[in-house]
């Protein structure tokens, strides 16, 4: 059973106080806070195990290598990849797009070949195919997005073309909760050879994510999101793409051999990951897959709808209050203006009653551009939020308007 | 914490709804962009400096209650001074915000003194000023207003 309180009681830090209320956290889109289970993972590392990994031969460098490796089984088996060796851990998200566009990009891609991305992207989806485009002549075209906050109707069928050689997508938008068909899109976009990057980084908290069955070429997530520790993040990339695309970065740990005459690289996934990684936060976000697997993706998708629900049922009859994100199906994300107030003022205001959300632009400037608006306030759920906090989220609003509307 | 009616004075709430010299100016010979990439915040400043003097200043954009009062209040403060009280005012008031002790007679614009106490909200008030020194150090770059 999905016993809200019991998991509240794993999060040491839901019990402070800030300006004297409780605190009521709720800015998850932009980091989740972490069980006990995760600070303890990381801290019993340090504790019992610490050593550089793949190199010692001592018991705690092979200890450490065991926590390490197991980790990386254990990402494997969350995405549902063929083989460990697809799994490569990178500092988040962003750092995976940032190997792809390099690695991938740079070696295949010729002036006018085409990246496709929307209009939704978080600038981490956005940005490094920019600079891939100026560094190859490439071209980045956009999905555009409609009033609800969805991909238009055909434009994905319509943009994709034999010159299009990589699709750049969110699978949960950031900034509107938008959950995008990606299967469809993957669909066509393998119909012209291209291939797949999907941005999972709003995903993998709110649903199951099977990278064999969804069959994208590409998925990145940061562990910060996903009730782990910041700083580590996971690429996922079919085998068959990660051995054809050369290193990254080059170091210790991604060669197999160095002479000055001649290097010759690692094989799958140490070819990509030069140097010490962070293995403590890789043994975190083990425990991170741990814990939201015990609790279950489908309990939680369950409990994270329910207060959507309950929160734009709220925000429906707030009077001056416009919801920037409607479509159905949504993940637990409440992105909203308030007539007469600046968001970042609702930020002020709401912090000062021990509600925590994000305000601004959300690293997604150009849905702020869609909407015409200069930034959102924005709520987004966890599995540890309450109905109860829900109510002290609109009853700070409430506080807002006395101050500005009145 | 500090209390929200520190931050939040009436003045400032009258700067907000009703910005005082908000608009276009003609015969401007200044100007500066500012922006603050942390909450969208754009300001345009338009200036009429002669003989070290400013005769005018305006301003457009949009932004929070806090930038938009400090911006408004600032406008307010500017016309008829030198560039060189313009420029005392800018440390004044960058040390008010900062909670240092400032000597500069701020007079109005020391309904901002509150900001001091929410330091994410900082940058917004200073957005203005930061502006307003970009402006002043543009010297004579002529403006075009269509
Ligand atoms: C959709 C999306 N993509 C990418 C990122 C970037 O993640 P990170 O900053 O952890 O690399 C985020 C984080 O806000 C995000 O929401």
């Amino acid at each position: 059973m999905f016993d809200v309180q019991a998991l509240r009681n794993e999060f040491p830090i839901l019990k402070r106080e800030v300006h004297g209320r409780p605190l009521i956290y709720l800015d998850n889109a932009a980091t989740s806070q972490k069980p006990r289970s995760v600070i303890e993972a990381e801290c019993h590392y340090y504790e019992v195990m610490n050593a550089n990994i793949h190199r010692g031969v001592h018991t705690l460098s092979q200890e450490a290598t065991d926590a390490f490796e197991g980790a990386r089984d254990k990402v494997r088996d969350f995405l549902n990849a063929r083989q460990r060796e697809e799994i490569i851990f990178t500092r988040g998200a962003t750092e995976a797009i940032n190997l792809v566009a390099h690695s991938w990009g740079r070696s295949q891609l010729k002036p006018g070949d085409e990246i496709l991305v929307s209009e939704m992207e978080h600038h981490a989806n956005i940005v490094p195919w920019q600079m891939l485009c100026e560094a190859t002549g490439a071209v980045l075209k956009v999905i555009p997005i409609d009033e609800r906050g969805a991909l238009v109707a055909g434009a994905v069928a319509s943009l994709i073309n034999p010159r299009t050689r990589l699709v750049g997508i969110t699978q949960v938008s950031n900034a509107l909760g938008t959950v995008n068909p990606v299967a469809e899109i993957i669909r066509l976009a393998h119909q012209v050879g291209a291939v797949v990057l999907l941005d999972g980084a709003q995903a993998v908290p709110h649903m199951a994510v099977d990278v064999t069955a969804l069959d994208c070429d590409f998925y990145v997530f940061s562990g910060h999101k996903l009730y782990g520790p910041t700083g580590i993040g996971v690429l996922y990339g079919k085998r068959s793409l990660l051995e054809k695309m050369p290193p990254y970065q080059g170091g210790g740990d991604m060669i197999s051999q160095v002479t000055f005459r001649k290097t010759t690289y690692n094989q799958l996934p140490y070819k990509f990951e030069a140097g010490t990684p962070h293995i403590a936060g890789v043994v975190g976000l083990g425990a991170a897959i741990d814990f939201v697997l015990s609790v279950g993706l489908k309990a939680i998708a369950a409990h994270e709808d329910r207060l959507l629900t309950y929160a734009t049922q709220q925000a429906e009859g707030f009077e001056g209050l416009k919801i920037i994100g409607t479509v159905p199906g949504k993940a637990s994300i409440l992105s909203f203006v308030l007539k007469g107030v600046h968001p970042h003022d609702i930020g002020t205001i709401l912090d000062s009653e021990g509600v925590a959300i994000r305000t601004g632009h959300h690293c997604a400037m150009p849905v702020m551009d869609h909407y015409g608006v200069p930034a959102t306030a924005r709520a987004s759920f966890a599995l540890y939020n309450t109905a109860e906090e829900v109510d002290a989220l609109f009853g700070a609003l409430r506080r807002v308007e006395e101050l500005f509307l009145k | 914490m500090s209390d929200l009616r520190d931050l939040y004075q009436e003045v400032i709430f009258d700067h907000n709804r009703h910005p005082r010299n908000f608009g276009p100016l003609v015969g401007a010979n200044r100007h500066a962009d500012g922006f603050n990439p942390l909450c969208g915040d754009r300001l345009t400043l338009n200036l009429q400096v002669q003989d070290g003097v400013i005769q005018d200043v305006r301003f457009e954009g949009s932004g929070c209650a806090i930038s938009t009062a400090s911006a408004s209040l600032m406008t307010e403060a500017l016309k008829g001074k030198t560039e060189a009280e313009a420029t005392v005012l800018f440390e004044g008031f960058h040390h008010m915000v900062m909670g240092e002790k400032t000597t500069v007679d701020l007079g109005k614009l020391a309904v901002l003194a509150g900001v001091s106490e929410f330091p994410a909200r900082v940058k917004c008030a200073s957005l203005a000023w930061h502006t307003l020194n970009a402006a002043l150090k543009n010297e004579s770059d002529p403006v075009s207003t269509e």
